[in-house]
């Protein structure tokens, strides 16, 4: 709800001081260095405009994970002026650090061609020490494993002429977390959509959606990036005709919200293609146009996490509810709050403290509640629940794509047998 | 996306209508952009504490004499007494036990050391009969050190009024002296939040010690953000009787009870879309079909009831521009019609007219588009128009009995 003479692009004026954003940030009770959402936001920005001076260097330590903006009663953008505001007043370049955390694809293309030895090396502990005393990152923090083959190359190679035989297509924004490191999320995505009825296709031009980089200050690279993503969804969704599906939370909301908000580049016009995965299916089942069997012997206690981003992008009904449809899932509710480790953030050794501090409540509740697995639709809350808890964590495509009677769901949806 | 009841606000009046229909087998979503002003709320809820500028003993009683158009007065006075009793069961069945005796206001109070009427209260939250003698003589106020949003002298002043003589001093631990590095961030919630088991045992024996030559302790109400356990342990471990005070917002709670409500909600199956601005509706028929919202896009949220319980004001369930003022999701009709310079007397302290702006009902609460009743829309809580929440100490009153009415005939109809 805007106001009629807004100024700002980020409703900074409709800021009534109630500090609600203030009861829900997650770094304000563990790092009494971080002002805070409403004095780094709306409060701070009325110093900044009119004096960079007065840009705080502690604006660091917000994890951009808008629950601030969430919370807000006034719809203040508020996450989105403390990004801003490290984009346009931080003084320096990026660490060489914060530039190789950013890059998260340039790192998984040189990662992957090596990646027995990398995933080997970045997994001792002499590493891990240079690692933290050169780099700063933390020395605690678990790498994500790489994987041998990219998910592009996998399917080049294996899918992209079968994909083409089906008269139903999407394109697939697969992020470099399935391309570099976890390829079978994209499989199960494939044989998910092929039993609906659906060819899945790549976009001409994928990289990566650039949430590290405007989070890491790497804005050039990002918006580069960003552009480059943003000419290929349009080719697909608007010449192609095709829904542009996701499976990560965080490049969803980062390529609809952020793009616009923080990176000024114009999505208007392709926003509402962009989605994830289980919203595009749920939708397709709610409305009767595909329909799902699960298998009779699949039985499994789900915990479902929510991810910030997916709070902030408001689609956990369409995972939870999806997970919901498979009748041996037995459902355990989570107390919901942040993992910690907010992207890049929690490798950094500055903040590994507080990101174990900020997630300790909903590792402490995951293992109380000690279900089978933890769902979830963004990898770095995997790595942060795989890393602090003795749970396992997939996404919630891996789970369907477990559970669904494959050749069933293709005879129901008139799919050819394989 | 389909639903049997859609509401649109998930602060107290969209949550107790959610509960209630949940509790007899409905499927229900809320819609709440950002959280709502139940973080304001102190820890009292007031059904009809003041009318004409008086304090109001007998508020069941007072509802008769109200103007026809006020929404407790539309509902009358029997209703309002069922829905009382359906309200401290529905509460009760979330955990959240109220105090107090519904047929008589009683005081209470306030952060600044004044006393207010009160009616129900959250435990803990110190009431008494008798506006000008407390139930005690001499009381240790005991704040946070460091803690911005309490002010001791304030509460010394109006205890001394009453004859009570009073001490005042501070409690720390290390968690609070670690969060007062911040100088902008020491606030009721964030020291609930920091705030653990082993803390309270210090706390308390802080507590016990500086009470010494007191009769009772009074303390910032910062307590127990996720439920009243904290709460009941730290009353456990004092010597003496416990009281908390209310605070400069946002208050532990307020946030307590919305998040407890939000819970219990939750917990039935309810959809709760935090954060989710509902946009615009499409009505067939003179019937709302389906809303839209910002997040959900082009796929819409379909039911057969809609519950419209956006606040007033401050949530946005009300807007002005320099115009006029308006509901600004589905456009329905407002009271208040005249100029921008009737909105409002220019005595900041006295009834302001813009506070009994809201959404106009029938009777049965279906608010009107262009003079039209919608059938299968209920409008509810603070949005309402006729009542002055302000003046009359009447907000959770309005909200409870309508949003308890709302789904009392959304059952019945069905």
């Amino acid at each position: 709800m805007e106001q009629e003479h807004n100024y700002s692009h980020n409703n900074f004026e409709e800021c009534k001081k109630c500090t609600i954003c203030t009861v829900y940030c997650p770094v304000t009770p563990v790092n009494p260095d971080y002002p805070g959402p409403k004095q780094a936001g709306p409060d701070g920005e009325r110093y900044r405009l009119k004096k960079p001076y007065f840009y705080d260097e502690a604006l660091k330590y917000c994890l951009n994970c808008k629950r601030c903006e969430v919370a807000c009663p006034s719809n203040v953008k508020i996450g989105d002026i403390i990004m801003s505001a490290r984009i346009k007043y931080a003084e320096g370049r990026p660490s060489l650090r914060d530039t190789m955390l950013g890059n998260t694809d340039f790192m998984g293309t040189v990662a992957t061609a090596m990646a027995p030895i990398v995933n080997y090396t970045l997994g001792l502990k002499p590493v891990k020490k240079i690692m933290d005393a050169t780099l700063r990152i933390d020395s605690h923090r678990q790498f994500p494993k790489y994987a041998s083959q990219r998910f592009d190359t996998w399917y080049r190679r294996n899918a992209a002429e079968k994909q083409r035989q089906f008269k139903k297509q999407v394109a697939y924004f697969h992020g470099c977390y399935v391309n570099y490191n976890y390829p079978q999320l994209g499989k199960d995505l494939i044989t998910v959509l092929n039993a609906a009825g659906y060819g899945v296709q790549l976009l001409e031009k994928e990289k990566c959606c650039g949430v590290a980089k405007i989070s890491n200050r790497c804005v050039k690279e990002a918006t580069r990036d960003a552009e480059i993503n943003v000419a290929s969804i349009r080719k697909a969704a608007i010449d192609g005709r095709m829904p542009v599906v996701t499976t990560s939370s965080t490049c969803t909301f980062t390529m609809r919200d952020e793009y616009p908000h923080i990176l000024g580049i114009d999505t208007d016009d392709i926003r509402d293609s962009i989605m994830l995965a289980t919203r595009f299916l749920y939708d397709l089942v709610d409305r009767g146009e595909v329909k799902l069997a699960f298998r009779k012997d699949y039985h499994e206690k789900i915990a479902y996490h929510v991810p910030c981003h997916m709070q902030k992008l408001g689609w956990t009904i369409y995972s939870t509810s999806l997970l919901r449809m498979i009748p041996g899932l037995e459902w355990i509710p989570l107390h919901q709050s942040c993992c910690g480790i907010a992207g890049t953030y929690g490798f950094k050794k500055e903040n590994y403290n507080y990101s174990q501090e900020i997630g300790a409540g909903l590792f402490a509740d995951i293992e109380t509640k000690d279900p089978d697995l933890v769902a979830t639709d963004c990898e770095t809350c995997k790595w942060q629940i795989e890393m602090s808890t003795s749970k396992h964590c997939d996404n919630p495509i891996s789970i369907i794509a477990r559970a669904l009677d494959i050749e069933e769901t293709r005879r129901l949806n008139g799919v050819e047998p394989e | 996306m389909k639903f049997d009841t859609i509401i649109i606000g998930g602060g107290l009046a969209g949550l107790l209508a959610g509960i209630r229909l949940l509790e007899n087998g409905k499927k229900v979503a809320i819609v709440s952009a950002g959280q709502s002003a139940l973080h304001f709320c102190s820890g009292s809820f007031e059904l009809l504490g003041r009318l004409g500028g008086k304090f109001v003993e007998r508020p069941f009683e007072a509802i008769d004499s109200l103007p026809a158009a006020h929404p407790l007065k539309k509902m009358g006075r029997e209703r309002a007494e069922e829905y009382t009793r359906q309200f401290i069961d529905l509460m009760k069945r979330a955990g959240i036990e109220l105090h107090g005796d519904p047929e008589r206001n009683s005081w209470r109070l306030s952060p600044v050391g004044l006393i207010k009427p009160s009616w129900l209260t959250l435990p803990d939250h110190l009431t008494f009969t008798n506006p000008h003698t407390l139930p005690f003589g001499s009381a240790a106020i005991i704040n946070v050190y460091g803690y911005i949003d309490f002010y001791p002298q304030f509460i010394a002043a109006g205890l001394s009024k009453r004859g009570v003589k009073s001490v005042i001093s501070t409690y720390d631990t290390p968690g609070i002296a670690h969060l007062r590095k911040s100088s902008t961030e020491m606030r009721s919630s964030t020291i609930a939040r920091v705030l653990n088991d082993e803390d309270l045992e210090e706390i308390a024996d802080q507590l016990n010690e500086k009470s010494r030559d007191c009769e009772v302790i009074l303390t910032p109400a910062v307590f127990g953000l996720y439920s009243e356990e904290p709460l009941r342990q730290l009353r456990d471990l004092c010597d003496r009787p416990l009281w908390m005070v209310p605070t400069i917002p946002a208050n532990v709670p307020g946030v307590r009870t919305q998040l407890m409500l939000r819970e219990r909600f939750q917990r039935l199956g309810g959809e709760y879309l935090l954060g989710d601005t509902a946009l615009r509706g499409d009505f067939r028929n003179g019937r709302l079909k389906r809303i839209y919202t910002y997040n959900l896009g082009e796929m819409p949220l379909e039911a057969d009831t809609f519950v419209m319980a956006s606040g007033s004001f401050f949530s946005n369930g009300i807007r002005a521009n320099m115009e006029k003022i308006y509901e600004p999701v589905l456009g329905l009709d407002v009271s208040l019609h005249g100029g921008r310079t009737q909105w409002y007397d220019k005595d900041f302290y006295a009834p302001q007219p813009y506070e009994k702006c809201g959404v106009t009902t029938d009777d049965a609460l279906h608010p009107s588009l262009l003079g039209k009743p919608v059938e299968n829309i209920y409008a509810v809580g603070s949005l309402l128009a006729e009542a002055d929440s302000l003046s009359e100490m009447s907000g959770a009153g309005v909200t409870m009995v309508t949003s308890l009415h709302a789904a009392s005939e959304i059952l019945g109809n069905n």
